[in-house]
């Protein structure tokens, strides 16, 4: 009884979290004269897989990708880096005002955007960032406070006697952690690459304050761009849309070990 | 000890004491660029009428004053975003309880129903917003086809003062996959034996849920209570994409007013001091759940004080 309520409700609730995936990418590749008709088609008699090559013209979809390929590629490469060195540093040394920097660090995750959102398109204006791409990568170099304490709490779970021995062997504290701890974080740093990668790419109100000039737009706001320039063409939003999802979703597919190990949940318990 | 012995030393000795602020500088430098000088920046300009252009002027508190005595918009966008966080913060925890308490049973493909859950999580807010604009559109939309196969005449979703907020909590409640997943992995540190003592002494299973998994489960239903206010708080993205804050501004939420008055409106000085605002409620609203988690949420033994004490 209890059996048959439980893969009831989960298989009807698995239905409605697909059904969005599904019916976007069967509107994408419909043909026009399935595309209005009533009852809707479920099951398009034919395929129209062309769907997605008009839809990537109707833009300059190759500039938008290289943009958000650049964004996501430069500041995916600086949060790693970042947030690392960052972590090593709070979980292996100690220091003076260790603990309220790291208090201080964990507090600036409550800041909502909104409220840096104002000064830093004044800051960036300021330093003629603006319109370029660089509000959307050079801040990864700076590492995030969620990615750090990540981090460090894998580096902890690593014993300190490694450490130890690197260090009676004569590696300084460069060497431990470019050659210890850099290849023993492998599983935590997929995690943050993925989360990272996956925030850059769907980034939306970032390419839309710092950005101007279409030859600069993110995929994210070519697609929001649809709206005002061909509202009624379905097709193409759906066929965009689709591709929109298809990286992060491998990303997902590929890191989901990871992901759903636990170490989301492992972080908040802290 | 030689004198340049004496010099090698010290500088070691310095070197040793930089050494951790070295690692430790990028974040250090980032939180003065993008994070402390920004806010202290933002601060400023709350007290000064401060156009993009042209000359700005120091005016007090008059941004806060006009704020919270001339402009409806403020009052108005701050009671929409009330009533979709009153919708979206209850519905997100309980949602996402119940499909991480069912994951949570032995259930044959477990990790696909996960995935599948959390899928919509991992894609782009303005895909989410293509996605359900078509869902929900008037005369071609699914929804509208499903409730009329059950009977029911669905509204105009997105056309509707009456429906637009719910339109746009249920397109968001669709990416709860996070949720879940903190409560599942909640649910998974909970100690089997406990079940099981309860069992053999004849506690049903409902009686289970309520007084084991919820008291136990009760810090990360903390945490995932002031992230949805959080995130309530600064939707944006879905109403500016999905409804542009219409129809008649059912669904014009404070991020969005903050967005407008700033990059619409230009007025800097006005928009900082409103963001200001959301910041302060976001901060007071967490302090209040905070003090009141004492009452419902349980520690176990020291993990209260365990958190992040651990270094």
């Amino acid at each position: 009884m209890l059996r048959t309520f439980t893969y009831g409700t989960l298989i009807f609730l698995s239905a409605l979290f697909i059904l969005p995936f599904y019916w976007t990418f069967i509107t994408a590749v419909k043909d026009i004269s399935e595309l209005y008709q009533y009852p809707p088609v479920f099951w398009p008699s034919d395929v129209q897989w062309e769907n997605f090559i008009t839809a990537w013209f109707k833009q300059p979809f190759d500039v938008y990708f290289k943009n958000s390929a650049i964004v996501v590629v430069m500041s995916t490469i600086g949060q790693l880096f970042s947030s690392s060195l960052v972590a090593y540093g709070f979980a292996r040394f100690q220091f003076r005002g260790r603990d309220v920097i790291f208090i201080v660090l964990l507090a600036t995750m409550m800041i909502p955007w909104d409220v840096k959102m104002i000064p830093l398109y004044m800051e960036f204006n300021m330093l003629g960032w603006i319109n370029t791409l660089k509000p959307l990568i050079v801040p990864a170099y700076f590492a995030e406070a969620f990615f750090v304490f990540l981090l460090r709490q894998y580096i902890m779970t690593v014993p300190i006697e490694i450490d130890e021995a690197a260090r009676m062997d004569g590696a300084n504290a460069w060497q431990i952690y470019w050659r210890i701890h850099l290849p023993l974080m492998m599983p935590a740093l997929v995690l943050v690459g993925t989360f990272h990668f996956m925030n850059a790419w769907n980034d939306y109100l970032g390419p839309l304050i710092f950005l101007n000039d279409q030859s600069k737009y993110t995929l994210t706001l070519g697609l929001s761009m649809f709206k005002g320039l061909h509202e009624t063409d379905i097709t193409s939003i759906a066929a965009i849309t689709v591709l929109l999802c298809i990286p992060p979703l491998i990303l997902f597919f590929f890191a989901q070990r990871y992901i759903m190990d636990g170490a989301i949940g492992s972080s908040v318990k802290g | 000890m030689s004198g340049v012995q004496d010099r090698q030393y010290q500088r070691q000795k310095f070197v040793d004491k930089l050494t951790p602020y070295l690692f430790i500088s990028p974040w250090i430098l980032g939180f003065f660029f993008f994070t402390l000088g920004p806010l202290v920046f933002s601060f400023v300009m709350s007290f000064y009428d401060w156009p993009v252009v042209g000359e700005r002027e120091f005016i007090g508190t008059q941004n806060y004053e006009v704020m919270l005595t001339q402009d409806p918009l403020f009052w108005d966008s701050l009671w929409v975003t009330i009533k979709f966080g009153l919708f979206f913060v209850p519905f997100n925890i309980i949602l996402g309880l119940l499909l991480a308490v069912l994951l949570n049973q032995r259930v044959i493909g477990s990790g696909i129903f996960r995935t599948i859950f959390y899928l919509p999580s991992v894609i782009s807010g303005v895909a989410l917003v293509t996605i359900w604009a078509w869902i929900y559109s008037h005369e071609y939309g699914i929804l509208n086809f499903l409730l009329g196969l059950a009977g029911i005449d669905g509204p105009n979703w997105l056309g509707d003062p009456n429906w637009a907020l719910l339109a746009i909590v249920i397109a968001s409640l669709w990416g709860l996959g996070g949720t879940m997943l903190i409560l599942l992995t909640g649910l998974q540190s909970i100690p089997k034996e406990l079940y099981e003592a309860a069992k053999m002494s004849g506690v049903p299973a409902w009686a289970r849920l309520i007084f084991i998994t919820i008291p136990m489960l009760s810090p990360m239903i903390l945490f995932t209570f002031i992230t949805s206010i959080i995130a309530a708080f600064q939707q944006l993205t879905i109403a500016l994409l999905l409804t542009g804050g219409g129809p008649l501004e059912s669904t014009y939420f404070f991020a969005m007013y903050i967005y407008d008055n700033a990059f619409k409106h230009f007025e800097m000085g006005y928009a900082a001091a409103n963001s200001w605002v959301m910041f302060l409620i976001i901060l007071a609203l967490s302090m209040m759940v905070m003090k009141s988690s004492s009452a419902w949420v349980y520690y176990e033994g020291e993990m209260k004080k365990g958190g992040n004490k651990d270094a």
